[in-house]
């Protein structure tokens, strides 16, 4: 089997279930506990708090552990329009948000906000103009994601962050996609607030975390016990920060070398992939996740490729409609610009560090027979003239 | 996986895919917006299904539905392949998820279509059971 699809989950790293395991066993203590027993589950949550901020270059205190990428992210956008409601209800989030952020976007909607998309380009960048155009003075909050979970395009954070500052507005960044696998420096980036998620870069389901920026403003998403220094209740999960703390340090200690790698590989993919007609290449050709090749292919639909990938063992994945349980397919790809019918023939394939040149190989030579497999069945391929009669 | 066996054997070893030179009747339907298109040939001689091929851009059970609803009407004569329906190839396929119907309800029109034509072809009156109700399958399509 060869696992391409690792942007939608990764596989646990031995590292960190070795470092959870004492915590899911011996050492259960609850870390609010005062007797000696609890003190070591409550030092390995700071342990790990601490990992993780010296990873994102930022201060122990401004991590807070949450139950993944969809709570951060939920936390983000509810704790500040929460907070600065007063002061305005303008919130802006990019067009390629995930749903977490976007679906979120729409509840605050309901609440009275008014919640607007910032358009991307065709390559899904959202360039400084877009965001400067769409900024009011009543603009409290701008979400815009790090690196895209689809189609892999890294967005210009400092620049928009910065642009965002001078209009006054707090900066979020959905950053489950990059953490792990770029270098991620909140200082650097200049964002207030930054999510991310442990399952997404060898760590375990269940876990992620939520930058904030000291001073910044954001109340509560979940009440209770006060855990959290009283921003976010609930019993922790040591074992699961533990993990997300190994997880984390140990993709850090082969980052740059993994990222040539994986960068390397993904371009012979595409340079590969591109010699099929009428194939494209999703999102930015080089500000773009090492990890991620997303393609479609016209005249075939998505869900289709992946059943042929998975019938040869291979694990993609499709923002096709027929994908999901939705008829309309992903709102990434129309964003870019790709009509529907487009749209309904991609492809996303996400590598992890184990994958080899062969595996890349195989992948490229699979895909290519599947197209044309499909496209031999397809009433909207014309073989002849190797095109499409939409 | 949510599809059953039988999706996956129909969509793994698709049954009479292709196209009729010498067709008597095809029918098309579904559009690109939606991500199906159906295409089916038929080949009729004394009012019996000879011959069925088809062609499809959609998705597994797009393929599954279209393979099966074609192996149900070969041999079969014009009446019996008019009484076809989406949910009889559906439980041919051991059920499709609920999402999924649509696909079934593509591949029952899509046989109707080309019986359709074949009589039109003829000059004809169109039998009503071959009348589609197209808004069924993709309300995308319509927006």
């Amino acid at each position: 089997m060869i696992y391409a699809d690792n942007a939608a989950t990764t596989r646990l790293s031995p590292a960190a279930l070795a470092a959870m395991t004492p915590y899911l066993t011996e050492a259960y203590g609850n870390p609010s506990s005062l007797y000696t027993f609890a003190g070591e589950a409550k030092a390995a949550l700071e342990g790990a708090r601490g990992t993780v901020a010296r990873c994102l270059n930022a201060k122990a205190e401004e991590i807070f552990f949450t139950s993944g990428g969809t709570e951060s992210d939920n936390w983000a956008l509810r704790g500040v329009a929460e907070a600065l409601g007063k002061r305005g209800r303008h919130i802006l989030l990019s067009a390629i948000e995930h749903h977490a952020v976007l679906h979120t976007g729409q509840w605050l909607k309901k609440q009275g906000f008014e919640v607007e998309l910032l358009p991307v380009d065709d390559q899904g960048t959202v360039t400084p103009e877009a965001l400067k155009k769409a900024l009011r003075p009543d603009t409290v909050l701008v979400s815009v994601m790090l690196a895209n979970n689809e189609i892999g395009t890294i967005q210009p954070i400092e620049e928009l962050a910065a642009i965002a500052h001078e209009g006054g507005a707090i900066f979020h960044t959905d950053a489950v996609q990059a953490v792990g696998h770029i270098p991620v420096d909140v200082q650097a980036l200049g964002v207030d607030l930054l999510s991310l998620s442990a399952h997404k870069f060898h760590g375990p389901r269940g876990v992620g975390a939520l930058y904030v920026k000291k001073g910044a403003p954001l109340l509560p998403l979940i009440h209770g016990g006060g855990q959290e220094r009283g921003r976010r209740s609930g019993t922790e999960n040591v074992a699961g920060a533990v993990g997300m703390a190994a997880a984390l340090q140990e993709q850090l200690e082969t980052l740059e070398a993994d990222m040539a790698r994986l960068t390397a590989l993904r371009d012979k993919l595409i340079g590969e992939v591109l010699r099929l007609p009428c194939s494209r290449l999703t999102g930015h050709p080089t500000r773009r996740l090492p990890s991620i090749a997303s393609f479609t292919f016209e005249a075939i639909e998505g869900e289709s490729i992946l059943l042929q990938l998975d019938a040869r063992g291979i694990c993609a994945s499709s923002g096709s409609a027929c994908s999901s349980t939705s008829l309309e397919p992903s709102h990434v790809l129309l964003a870019i610009g790709l009509p529907h019918p487009i749209a309904h023939g991609s492809v996303r394939l996400s590598f992890g560090e184990d994958i080899t040149e062969e595996d890349v190989d195989t992948v490229a030579k699979s895909l290519a027979e599947v197209v044309n497999d499909l496209r031999m069945m397809s009433p909207v391929w014309d073989a002849a003239a190797g095109k499409p009669i939409w | 996986m949510m599809y059953s066996e039988k999706v996956m054997d129909h969509f793994n070893h698709p049954r009479n895919v292709g196209e009729l030179e010498d067709a008597d009747g095809v029918g098309q339907v579904g559009n690109p917006v939606c991500g199906d298109i159906m295409k089916v040939y038929l080949k009729i001689t004394d009012g019996v299904i000879e011959d069925v091929k088809f062609k499809t851009f959609g998705c597994g059970s797009a393929i599954a539905t279209s393979s099966m609803a074609t192996e149900m009407i070969k041999g079969k004569t014009i009446q019996e392949a008019l009484t076809l329906t989406n949910a009889a190839v559906a439980e041919a396929l051991d059920g499709l998820p609920a999402h999924k119907m649509h696909c079934s309800v593509l591949a029952e029109e899509a046989v109707k279509a080309a019986l359709a034509d074949y009589y039109t072809r003829r000059g004809e009156p169109v039998p009503p059971e071959c009348r589609i109700d197209d808004a069924d399958s993709c309300p995308l399509g319509h927006g």
